[in-house]
């Protein structure tokens, strides 16, 4: 059945295009482009997308679905849904998944659930070490043959100098994308909380910038050693943005990303021991939030990802230092980032480009991530107007953990497109 | 059944003109509230309040009636998730004194991977209708937590490193009965600040009450962001040592400090422990404190804890802040357990 979506505003980056289009879908591809009005429709069906926004879909590079082996936090079916309620048409899946993703099997299981259960598209990360243990490598080979899109122990660092140089030259051989988690583990001690006032009077043990800084710099001295493609995860600190721009002005192959979380909140929402606000890396202080906030303007972070980390109530609600750490994210990614179009901290076409165009880009999704004749018809058609008061039960995803309850926020998802197929409207 | 209270209130839009701040959180209201949690979010008011019942109970333990009624037919639980002997048997002697339904328990520490749930446990407690909790806990928050889960009233017996609020009144009460006013004193606090729920109870408390506060110690045991809270930090004890009018030490976690923070417990005794030379250079009418127990000839000099060679002063307050701990804690237990 082709879709032909008419009336609303077509706003693509990637290819340049912002104005009032209509777009018709056929065989799972964009077909057609052209002005409000001129397609004809018949046979299609139609989609009035009056008021609303229509962008090439999200693909978020950062979520952690669970399965195999969490499936009580989420499954790749729930999770694809949370997507799709969200405008993600393409998802990135980390591997710390139980058993890890670090071998052919289990990311052909993962490619295989996704196709029978997923709503929208999965792209797996495989682990850098074995069993995310640091100290040899995973089947990185094997596991690209199986459809991984790169490698990560996220969740934690390879620690090992030796080992993260080899993984960068050994991925580098196989064009594969390296995912680095920063965070010296000594230094970072147990902190889920980062080190400065709030800390202090919470008598919690922080976890200073330099933790994480410290990991940036090496891996982009790294990078630059091996020729390897290396992008940092939820990057939350200025100074490390800071190494990453300078990388950057040097020729370095290196791309970042920030979660909204780390654009929107401080470690003051921590405050009254409140574990949805505990994270790794931690909420920072508003200097770091701010510095963030710059570098989303300046074009020096690539990308918004959410770093969706689905947790049980039960995991959530104890004492602060055994809480898991982590957040659902796909589904209020949007708004949160509208939050900063309407603060003018960014237009809306820069969010579109951070959170799909960039994305597709780093993961070399040549089909993806623009409006094009040809290219795959993944779209997001949003109102980026209608408000809506977060509550726990709209969410899609299997957890509820988020520190975003009772926010109004405004943006809302009307339909998800996969592949010229409504996966989602409300 | 459950009171639920919402940690945080939130301002979801951007503030107007600003550069897109971050909301604050707005801090709890706490308008009588019905836990004691810490020092920080208790007010002014109530603290002289306390003071002021503490030192009317101090009288009558003083007198032929020690007992009272003030608790008769209501339960008071002891959950020492960590062990204590001093803290417990302080509020089981305040409790006794008021004539609360006393239950001691000493749980072993929670966590998912040994079964049930902090959650689940103060669920079957709040089935019990118990009145007061009184909570000691290795984590920092945990009564906060078991707070928002019960509708008892919760008394912090010290969390972690968060705080330990009957502590910092109880040193109130002593240093007020011991100097007669608080406002204008000069505090000097010595030793583990970082890992301390005693200094931050008293950096409130004196705080609140207009006292002035320097913070002495390694570098290490310094954490960041005091000086937003109105405390001087120096890391020279010679050089404050003069100055103040309350020098109070803080415990050394022997268990877990040596060989992390300072180099050795003879070292640290160099810098920073109160020897009897040192005392010899405090102004003569500045009190000695020690929340306890203490680690005698490393942060205190024996003489020095028990008051040889001071009869000049500066005197050791050290059993008085134990004995006062009575009166302060059946003041506490009065207060919040009436409405519970």
């Amino acid at each position: 059945m082709n879709l032909l979506i008419k009336n609303g505003r077509l706003l693509d980056p990637a290819t340049g295009q912002d104005g009032l289009f209509d777009l018709l879908c056929a065989k799972g591809k964009i077909a057609q482009v052209a002005p409000k009005g001129k397609i004809k429709s018949e046979g299609a069906t139609v989609i009035d997308a009056t008021g609303c926004v229509l962008t090439p879909g999200f693909i978020d590079m950062h979520t952690h679905l669970r399965e195999p082996g969490f499936e009580h936090k989420e499954t790749i079916e729930t999770g694809t849904q949370s997507a799709a309620a969200g405008g993600f048409t393409s998802i990135v899946c980390m591997a710390n998944t139980n058993p890890v993703n670090d071998n052919a099997v289990i990311t052909e299981f993962i490619v295989r659930k996704a196709k029978e259960k997923g709503i929208v598209n999965v792209f797996p990360i495989g682990a850098i070490s074995r069993g995310l243990e640091g100290k040899s490598l995973a089947d990185i080979g094997q596991m690209t043959e199986a459809g991984i899109v790169g490698i990560s122990d996220d969740g934690h660092t390879v620690m090992n100098s030796a080992l993260m140089r080899k993984a960068l030259q050994y991925a580098k051989g196989f064009n594969l994308l390296v995912v680095s988690h920063a965070e010296d583990e000594n230094l970072s001690g147990h902190g889920s909380i980062n080190e400065g006032l709030v800390a202090t009077e919470l008598g919690l043990p922080g976890s200073p910038n330099a933790a994480e800084e410290i990991i940036v710099a090496r891996d982009i001295l790294l990078a630059e050693l091996t020729g390897a493609k290396l992008h940092i995860a939820h990057l939350s600190t200025r100074v490390g943005l800071e190494l990453v721009a300078a990388a950057k002005k040097r020729g370095v192959t290196v791309t970042c990303e920030v979660t909204p979380h780390h654009f929107t909140l401080t470690d003051e929402a921590v405050r009254g021991y409140n574990t949805q606000a505990k994270m790794r890396p931690p909420l920072r202080s508003e200097e770091d939030r701010l510095a963030l906030c710059r570098g989303l303007k300046d074009g020096i972070i690539d990308v918004i990802a959410t770093d969706h980390a689905p947790h049980a109530s039960f995991e959530k609600e104890v004492e602060f230092t055994e809480a898991a750490n982590g957040i659902v994210g796909l589904e209020t990614a949007l708004s949160l980032g509208l939050r900063l179009v309407q603060a003018k901290v960014i237009s809306l076409a820069r969010l579109i480009e951070l959170l799909s165009c960039n994305p597709a880009r780093i993961l070399g999704l040549k089909e993806k991530g623009r409006i094009a004749v040809g290219a795959d018809a993944d779209l997001t058609l949003f109102d980026p107007e209608k408000k809506r008061k977060l509550e726990p039960r709209m969410l899609h995803s299997k957890s509820h953990n988020t520190p975003f309850n009772d926010w109004e926020l405004t943006g809302t998802i009307q339909y998800t497109i996969v592949g010229g197929n409504v996966v989602y409207q409300p | 059944m459950k009171r639920k209270k919402k940690m945080i209130t939130t301002n979801p839009r951007p503030q107007a003109g600003g550069f897109f701040l971050a909301k604050r959180p707005l801090a709890l209201a706490q308008k009588a509230s019905k836990d004691l949690l810490g020092l920080k979010e208790t007010s002014r008011e109530r603290i002289v309040e306390i003071l002021q019942i503490s030192q009317n109970y101090k009288e009558r333990l003083q007198s032929q009636q020690k007992k009272g009624d003030e608790l008769r037919g209501k339960t008071l639980m002891n959950l020492f998730f960590e062990p204590s002997t001093r803290t417990r048997v302080s509020f089981e002697l305040a409790a006794k004194n008021l004539s609360a339904e006393l239950m001691n328990m000493s749980p072993a520490t929670s966590s998912l991977s040994k079964g049930e749930s902090l959650k689940d446990m103060i669920a079957n407690l709040e089935a019990m209708n118990p009145h007061i909790m009184v909570v000691r806990h290795a984590v920092s928050g945990v009564p906060g937590f078991i707070a928002r889960n019960t509708r008892a009233a919760v008394i912090n017996a010290g969390d972690g490193s968060h705080e330990h609020p009957t502590q910092g009144l109880l040193d109130l009460f002593t240093v007020k009965e011991k100097l007669g006013e608080i406002k204008g004193l000069h505090l000097v606090i010595v030793g583990d600040i970082a890992y301390s729920r005693v200094a931050r109870s008293n950096i409130y408390g004196f705080t609140k009450l207009g006292a002035k506060i320097t913070v002495v110690g390694p570098a290490t045991l310094i954490p960041p962001g005091l000086d937003q809270l109105g405390v001087k930090v120096g890391h020279d004890l010679d050089q404050c040592l003069p100055h103040a009018d309350v020098v109070m030490l803080l415990r050394i976690q022997k268990e877990r400090q040596e060989t992390l923070n300072f180099p050795s417990l003879t070292e640290y005794s160099r810098f920073f422990g109160l020897t009897k030379e040192r005392r010899a250079r405090m102004n003569p009418k500045a009190i000695i404190m020690h929340p306890g127990p203490i680690n005698r000839g490393i942060e205190i000099d024996p003489d020095v804890a028990d008051n040889i060679g001071a009869e000049q002063g500066p005197q050791s307050v050290i059993l008085n802040q134990v004995h006062n701990g009575t009166a302060v804690r059946m003041a506490v237990l009065a207060l919040y357990g009436a409405n519970s």
